[in-house]
Formats: C-alpha cells, structure tokens, sequence
C-alpha cells in the first residue's frame, strides 16, 4: 500500500510540474504574440522601464561600484603571487564583461524589481483588477505582460552595462588610488585584453536575462494563489525560480558563447 | 437577453454548478441569491466567459460564449457586459477620472470606432455628474471611501453604456445606509440607462426592491425562480429558511 501511496505522488508532482511547464511555455507564447498585436501601450512601457529600470539604478551603481573594488583588491592580491599585477585591469573588465555584470545585474533586478512585478500583478489577480480587464474587453496580456516583458528585456541590458562601466570604474579607482598600480598600465592592458566579443558576450546573456526576468516575473504574478498567502508564495517562487534560471542558463550560455565567439 | 442552458461546473470533485437553466429577459433585472459559497460568483464569471463551463451553453445577447473560438471573440460579446465587482476592483494606480475613462481609452473592438478624447471627457463628466461624483474626479482610489469606490465602479461599468450590466455582492463590506444608497442608485441607473441587471446577492429582502425576478440557487441547481413577491411565499422549505435567515433547516451550514 505505501509503495502504491508514494508511487501515486511521485505521478502527480510529474503531471502537476509537466502542466505548469507547460501553461508556463503558452504563456510565454501568448505574450510574444501580444508584443505584435495593436494596441501598443508604449506609455505603459515607458513607465514600466521606469519602475523596473531606472528606480534600480542606484542599487546597481553601488553593488557595481563595490564588486569592481573587491574584484581589484583580491586580484591584485592574487596576481601578485605570479607577477602579474599588470593584468589586474584585464581581470577586472572581463570578469564583470564576460561574466560578473549580467549575472549580478539579472539577480540585483529580479530581488527589487521582479519580486515587485509579480506581487503587483498577484494583487490586481486576487482583487479582481485582472477580471475587471477581462470584463471591459481589454486584454491583460496585451495591456499588463507586455509592457512589463518588454521593459525588462531593455531594462537589464542596459542597467548591465551601467553595472559594468561602473565595476570598472571601481576597480580602477583602488587600483590606483589605493593600491598604487599605474593608471596606464591598469587602462592600456584592459583596452589590449578586452574584444568586442566579449561585450557581445556579456550582452547576449543579459538579453537572456532580462527575457527570463520578463517571463518569470508575469507569470508568477499572473497565475498567483488566493489572498496574501497567494502572493507571498508567488512573489517567493519568483525570485528562487528566476535567480535559479538564470544560474542555470548562464553555464549553458557560457559554454555556448565560449565555444562560438572564442574557439 | 442572457440564457443559462443545462450548465455545470466543478472544481476537483466539487459539483458548484448542476445543470442550471435561467432565461433573464431583456429589461428585466434578475437578482441570482442563495448562501455563500453556492456558486452565484462563479455562475457570474460563466456569464462574463472568464471561466469556462463544463458543458452546457450561456448566450448573452444572442451570441454564445462558451462557444467562442477566441479570446477576440469573447471580447466582442463582452462588450454588452458592464460589471460592478464586489470591491469594485478599480485601478490604484489611476485617478476616479481615468477609472471612469479607461474602457472608453483602452477598450478594442474589431469593427468598433476609436472615440476621440473630446468625446471621451464629455462621457466620463456626463456619467460622474450624473452619479454625484465630480468632486472626487482628481481624487486617486486610495483616498475615497468604499461606498464612493462603489459608484466610482458603477459609473465605470455605465460608460460604456452597456446593454447588461452585472452586479457582484454589491453592497458588500458597505454599511446599510451605503448599502441602500447603492440599490437607490441601481434604481436610478436602471431608469436613466435601461440596462438588463443581474444582481448576485444574499441579502435578503433588500435585493428585492432592484429585482424584478429572483431565482434562488442551492446544491448547484436553481430551487425557486419567480417574481420577488412570488419568492416570499414559497413553501419550499430551503427557500423559506432562507428568507427567515434560521438556523434550522435543510441548508446547513458549512
């Protein structure tokens, strides 16, 4: 009986998390359709990008700012032990190019701005906001996940290379102001060592963050629980979900990227 | 105008709805009452297609949703549907203004003109004039009171001057002079406006002054249905608990 029991449960957390995935891949097609479909709410976008993307701003610039610095201090330290410390500028770029500045951006942006989307399409969920659309002829996808899917592809992106300017400038602050490093050395062997490529890298992977932030976030939102609990664990689900995503797709991406940009 | 035919709903094992039948007639204002949990919202959100029967058909206006294609399709048909929601479900982030405009602003129907903004705030002052609101025009919804919430969401569903107009509990969390002051203005909306009401309630008799008919749903099934008058003096003994509000009877309590 009990192997029956335990049998009969692992069946339906497969049906059950096969069905989500799947309600949650239409979902994303839904939305991908309604970014072509009139009509366009671009003031909606505008202000979307504004919530997601310029109120994180600051967040970014300090978590950019710090990274950069550590990233200095310890290699620095690190490169000493081989002679190196010249290449302490290099370093610095391209682990916030290539790696550090859309990872830490994508996790930054999900923390403050996705936990944010998704409990403020969870409460126009359970007080009726949604239905309410519904009822008026005007559709939620179109008007609500559009605009917010949107503003989050451009958002981290852009607030990625804000991350990275910013690293940079970091680093190369203690660098030189602190660790005594020369500023020609740290800035002429940065410019040799970093290729467009790299930024390309760094790009394309915040592109996909920023897609999987949009798609999470909406979609933890949207298909949210009953009452505060409903949004409590929507909101939670959305950050573990995309934070996890994310880690998941940049080691894919990365092992991608490698292969086609630097083989 | 609205016609419920043979529909079912459940949710899991949960029978809500059984095979229900109702014809609401154009004009007339039905008000759909029984005990909580019975199954009158999600009776009214068939109605609205929001959710989906298990079998049977609802027309609504001649045109069956439950059988449109298409989200697009549903949307036309809904466009007859105004909705007072139970919290009224107004947007916060939008002024009483832009609540009152938004159908008109947002709303997009295959073969329906665009109205232009002159027309637009002409409608939206008529409509809160006519429903005493324009001192609460600029006001967002965080600071106004339920009851004005309410008539906000009234003059919201009136705009776009629908040939329906559906009640969710309308008088809820208000207190009974709010409460009255809404079915005053159901009374009076329905004399400027002409609109067929369908009325979710379990407030008994208040509801049967906006109520032309009354059908009484119970066990997922429609048990009395007739004028209000007819209603008070059924013999059914589920119905006359009810109207009594006694403990004792066939309708426990769950």
């Amino acid at each position: 009986m009990a192997a029956v029991a335990v049998t009969q449960k692992i069946g339906k957390l497969v049906v059950d998390t096969t069905e989500a995935w799947g309600r949650s891949w239409i979902f994303l097609f839904r939305i991908l359709l309604a970014v072509f479909r009139p009509p366009f709410h671009f003031h909606l976008f505008i202000n979307q990008l504004f919530q997601i993307g310029a109120k994180s701003s600051l967040v970014i610039i300090l978590i950019g700012g710090f990274t950069g610095a550590v990233l200095s201090v310890q290699g620095e330290h690190t490169l000493a032990k081989f002679g190196a410390t010249a290449f302490t500028g290099p370093m610095v770029a391209l682990s916030l190019i290539r790696e550090l500045g859309p990872v830490l951006t994508a996790l930054m942006v999900i923390g403050r701005a996705g936990s944010a989307v998704t409990a403020e399409l969870g409460i126009m969920r359970i007080t009726e906001q949604v239905d309410a659309l519904k009822s008026m002829a005007v559709d939620p996808i179109n008007y609500l996940m559009v605009p917010r899917f949107l503003a989050g592809l451009v958002a981290v992106p852009l607030l990625t290379a804000v991350f990275i300017v910013v690293g940079i400038a970091g680093g190369y602050l203690v660098a030189v102001g602190l660790l005594g490093l020369s500023s020609g050395t740290f800035m002429s062997q940065m410019i040799s060592a970093v290729e467009t490529l790299d930024i390309y890298s760094g790009m394309i992977k915040a592109i996909f963050f920023g897609f999987i932030f949009g798609w999470v976030a909406c979609y933890k939102g949207y298909t949210c629980g009953f009452g505060a609990v409903g949004v409590n664990r929507a909101t939670t689900q959305s950050v573990v979900t995309a934070s996890v995503a994310i880690l998941v797709t940049d080691y894919f991406l990365t092992s991608f990227l490698n292969r086609v940009f630097f083989n | 105008m609205i016609s419920i035919r043979s529909v079912s709903k459940s949710f899991g094992a949960q029978v809500v709805l059984d095979g229900i039948d109702l014809e609401i007639a154009p004009g007339m204002t039905t008000a759909i009452v029984g005990p909580s949990g019975v199954g009158k919202s999600v009776l009214l959100k068939l109605i609205m297609g929001i959710m989906d029967v298990d079998s049977g058909q609802i027309e609504v206006g001649g045109a069956s949703i439950t059988s449109a294609s298409s989200e697009r399709e549903k949307a036309r048909i809904r466009s007859s549907l105004g909705v007072l929601f139970q919290s009224a479900a107004l947007f916060d982030s939008l002024t009483v203004y832009d609540n009152v405009a938004f159908p008109l602003l947002e709303r997009r129907i295959k073969g329906q003109k665009k109205v232009s903004r002159s027309e637009v705030h002409k409608r939206v002052m008529d409509t809160l004039e006519a429903l005493s609101l324009t001192r609460y025009t600029s006001r967002y919804i965080e600071e106004i009171s339920l009851g004005v919430r309410k008539r906000v969401g009234m003059a919201r569903a009136l705009i776009t001057e629908p040939k329906i107009l559906l009640f969710d509990e309308p008088n809820t969390g208000l207190d009974p002079l709010d409460g009255q002051e809404v079915y005053d203005l159901i009374k009076e909306c329905k004399e400027r406006w002409g609109f067929t009401g369908v009325v979710i309630s379990h407030e008994i008799p208040e509801v049967f002054q906006v109520s032309d008919r009354v059908a009484m749903l119970l066990g997922g099934k429609i048990i009395e249905e007739g004028p209000p008058k007819e209603l008070s003096r059924s013999s059914h003994p589920a119905v006359k608990q009810f109207l009594e509000g006694s403990i004792n009877g066939p309708i426990k309590i769950q």
